[in-house]
């Protein structure tokens, strides 16, 4: 009678278990997440690395995951993103500034589908959220150890957009520099795509052309890298780690880890307590992360990691006064710190930067 | 002697019309058939996906109205294109002319944001063809007067017209509330090209295009002008002799190929878009060359055609995303397509014939075959 007893129970506690276990996996297989990308996920850059986040949600939640790569932002767009609402996901990451108006059209039909777009300002309806990453901490690491190991004293920047992340980034870049060397030059080539591979090795080689020495960049290929191993010059890696295509000059990479913030969301939307926010991910929750230092002198290397560490604790803020505007005028005073909105909406270059920004 | 294994081709005495008209038919099986091999060889089932392809976007009504919005532009296009072409004017700037359209025609909601009312409207679709048409008119011009190459001249502006856009949007156009991003205000209800059914996106756009391929068709068909137009393309001599200004015609056909493409180009920024951004076209202008050739550069013809082309377009994301594919799969089917007609087009005017000289060896080969 025991044993029947204890056969029965640990039968419904085995059915409970299979229960609970089944409930887990129908709610993960219930739930799609749904990428869209600007370029192709094979540009080792930013849509590769957004790309790795979704296979980072798929290896963690478990849940099914679609995307599509090289939509262009656009009429396109706005039909990309309808068909993953159509399609039956529950949560759709943008991953371009230029799908800001499209997301919000799309989440506007679409009250039950949640959506999260990728440096934008816009949200329009309750289930829009922004998100966004202070690449401009690793920018500043990075124009620190230009001027440390640069040798003619000039580095080229390949810019894609005079957008304010774009530009946030340049100037960043030369308050790093400019706290080593205060005659600090810095080269801009403007190549007005995110993603065109030829454009961006011309603009690498008129860079070198005009004496730069250490190549930096915020387009999404590799090809800036694979120009400076071709002529020897430095050069950082962009979004992703690019050291496979400079394995002799990549001093370090930005690298946007967006895997716990996309494991984040979705797990939010499984449990049902996704919520509408702006946020702006840095260095100091691991979104932001420096590739490790190569190719540089070992004290500019512990320079490079006192700096991030000091970053990464919040203990440092690379726009911090005194700063002064390209064109003489006063920004910040000696210890002041830059505000949200004027790092958001930034458009003007600090001291230093040797080209006009594009008006 | 070595045998000559050359392969030539050689002009038949005349080729069968029946075959002309079939062949983007036959083309566009082979497309089916050997874009099936190509997904057997990726590992998947070539009918289904096939069927994800050509067949699901047309089951579903929301595709079906975002099929319009893509075929619309493209056969409003290329129906100006066939024109142009029909008369021997290489007018390759399509793209250019849609983009001045767009701009010409989103001047007026930038500038005069406030003005609300049904007039705007027409007032900026007017504007539109007008911004394409004097596009248009600046290789037509330059051919006459200077004897320019007008595909060099027409396709140069293209890229003007491109970096024009990228300029205006990141300046005098640029939202002052858009924190520096580039692109205009987003357009108020009024300005927005209305959607033509409650079903979906699909707007006026479309109609649009529905009413340039019937009136180019009365043109080419019905009229004088039709026929004048055909006359200098085919016999520029024999046009001459009749009266027909050769001149006068190269500045019709850019003219009116340069106001649809400014249409289509309003309609792309007023109906789907909704602002002016730095980029407004997909490369619309230059597959619509596709588009007109394809369509045997007859205005029905390139009704149906601009619909296989947007369907290229559309199944190739919707393959994409269910079958994990590449984005580039679009464009293999397209360049499949675009293969094949030609090659249907060159053998039905032409036969292919085996190293002669081989059949008579003895003779010896005096054939300049190489």
């Amino acid at each position: 009678m025991k044993k029947l007893l204890a056969t029965f129970l640990s039968s419904v506690a085995g059915l409970g278990l299979g229960l609970l276990a089944t409930t887990i996996v129908a709610q993960a297989a219930d739930t799609k997440a749904c990428f869209v990308y600007v370029g192709p996920i094979g540009d080792f850059g930013w849509s590769y690395q957004h790309d790795q986040g979704r296979l980072a949600v798929e290896k963690e939640l478990g849940v099914e995951t679609a995307y599509q790569e090289s939509v262009p932002e656009g009429a396109d767009a706005e039909r990309a993103i309808e068909r993953f609402a159509r399609s039956g996901c529950n949560i759709i990451f943008t991953t371009s500034f230029g799908y800001m108006e499209p997301t919000n059209k799309v989440a506007k039909k679409f009250p039950d589908v949640k959506f999260e777009h990728a440096t934008g300002f816009k949200r329009e309806s309750e289930n829009v959220s922004t998100y966004s990453g202070k690449f401009y901490q690793g920018r500043y690491v990075q124009g620190k150890i230009a001027a440390m190991e640069s040798k003619t004293g000039v580095a080229g920047y390949i810019a894609s957009f005079p957008i304010p992340e774009v530009v946030r980034g340049i100037n960043s870049f030369i308050l790093g520099a400019q706290s080593v060397n205060p005659d600090f030059k810095l080269k801009v080539v403007w190549v007005n795509s995110w993603f065109d591979p030829g454009k961006e090795a011309d603009a690498a080689n008129t860079l070198v052309a005009q004496g730069a020495d250490i190549l930096t960049q915020h387009t999404d290929s590799t090809a800036a890298m694979q120009v400076a191993q071709e002529k020897g010059v430095k050069a950082f890696g962009q979004a992703s780690d690019m050291i496979n295509f400079g394995k002799d000059v990549q001093l370090t990479a930005i690298i946007d880890d967006w895997s716990p913030y996309y494991i984040e969301r979705v797990k939010a939307v499984m449990d049902g307590t996704w919520k509408q926010h702006d946020v702006w991910l840095g260095m100091d929750k691991g979104d932001v992360v420096m590739a490790p230092y190569t190719n540089m002198k070992p004290e500019t290397a512990k320079a490079a990691e006192e700096i991030e560490a000091k970053i990464k604790s919040n203990e440092f803020e690379p726009f911090t006064g005194p700063i002064t505007k390209q064109d003489g005028t006063e920004w910040l005073k000696d210890g002041e710190k830059a505000d949200v909105g004027t790092l958001l909406g930034m458009n003007f270059y600090v001291k230093g930067v040797d080209d006009q920004l594009p008006q | 002697m070595q045998p000559d294994f050359s392969i030539r081709l050689e002009k038949r005495g005349s080729a069968s019309t029946l075959f002309a008209y079939f062949s983007p038919f036959i083309a566009l099986g082979l497309m089916l058939f050997f874009g099936g091999i190509l997904f057997a060889i990726m590992g998947h089932n070539p009918l289904h996906a096939l069927y994800v392809y050509f067949l699901e976007p047309l089951m579903d009504t929301w595709s079906l109205h975002e099929l319009a919005i893509k075929a619309s532009p493209l056969i409003l296009i290329a129906t100006g294109l066939c024109l142009c072409f029909r008369s021997g004017n290489w007018n390759i700037g399509a793209e250019g002319q849609l983009i001045m359209g767009g701009i010409a025609g989103a001047a007026l909601p930038v500038f005069f944001p406030t003005y609300t009312s049904f007039s705007i409207l027409p007032l900026m679709l007017i504007f539109g063809i007008l911004g394409g048409m004097a596009w248009a008119f600046i290789p037509a011009f330059l051919k006459n007067r200077f004897g320019t190459n007008e595909i060099l001249t027409s396709l140069m502006l293209v890229y003007i017209a491109g970096h024009f856009l990228d300029w205006i949007v990141r300046g005098p156009f640029r939202n002052p509330q858009g924190f520096n991003f580039p692109g205009s205000i987003s357009f108020s209800e009024w300005q927005v090209l209305p959607e033509m059914l409650s079903s979906g996106r699909m707007h006026y756009g479309m109609l649009f295009a529905i009413i340039g391929v019937l009136v180019v068709w009365f043109l080419l068909s019905k009229t004088m002008k039709g026929f004048e137009i055909q006359v200098i393309g085919q016999a520029p001599r024999a046009g001459r002799f009749a009266g027909f200004s050769p001149k006068g015609t190269t500045i019709f056909v850019f003219l009116v190929s340069g106001a649809f493409a400014g249409l289509a180009g309003i309609a792309e920024v007023s109906g789907a878009i909704q602002q002016l951004r730095p980029s407004i076209s997909p490369g619309y202008g230059f597959i619509a060359i596709i588009v007109a050739f394809l369509g045997r550069l007859n205005p029905l013809g390139i009704f149906a055609a601009g619909i296989v082309l947007a369907l290229s377009f559309l199944g190739g994301e919707a393959v994409q995303i269910s079958l994990n594919v590449t984005d580039k799969i679009a464009n293999v089917f397209q360049g499949l397509l675009l293969f094949f007609v030609l090659a249907c087009d060159t053998l039905i005017h032409h036969k292919i014939s085996f190293g002669h000289s081989w059949r008579f060896y003895n003779k010896g080969a005096t054939h300049g075959a190489r």
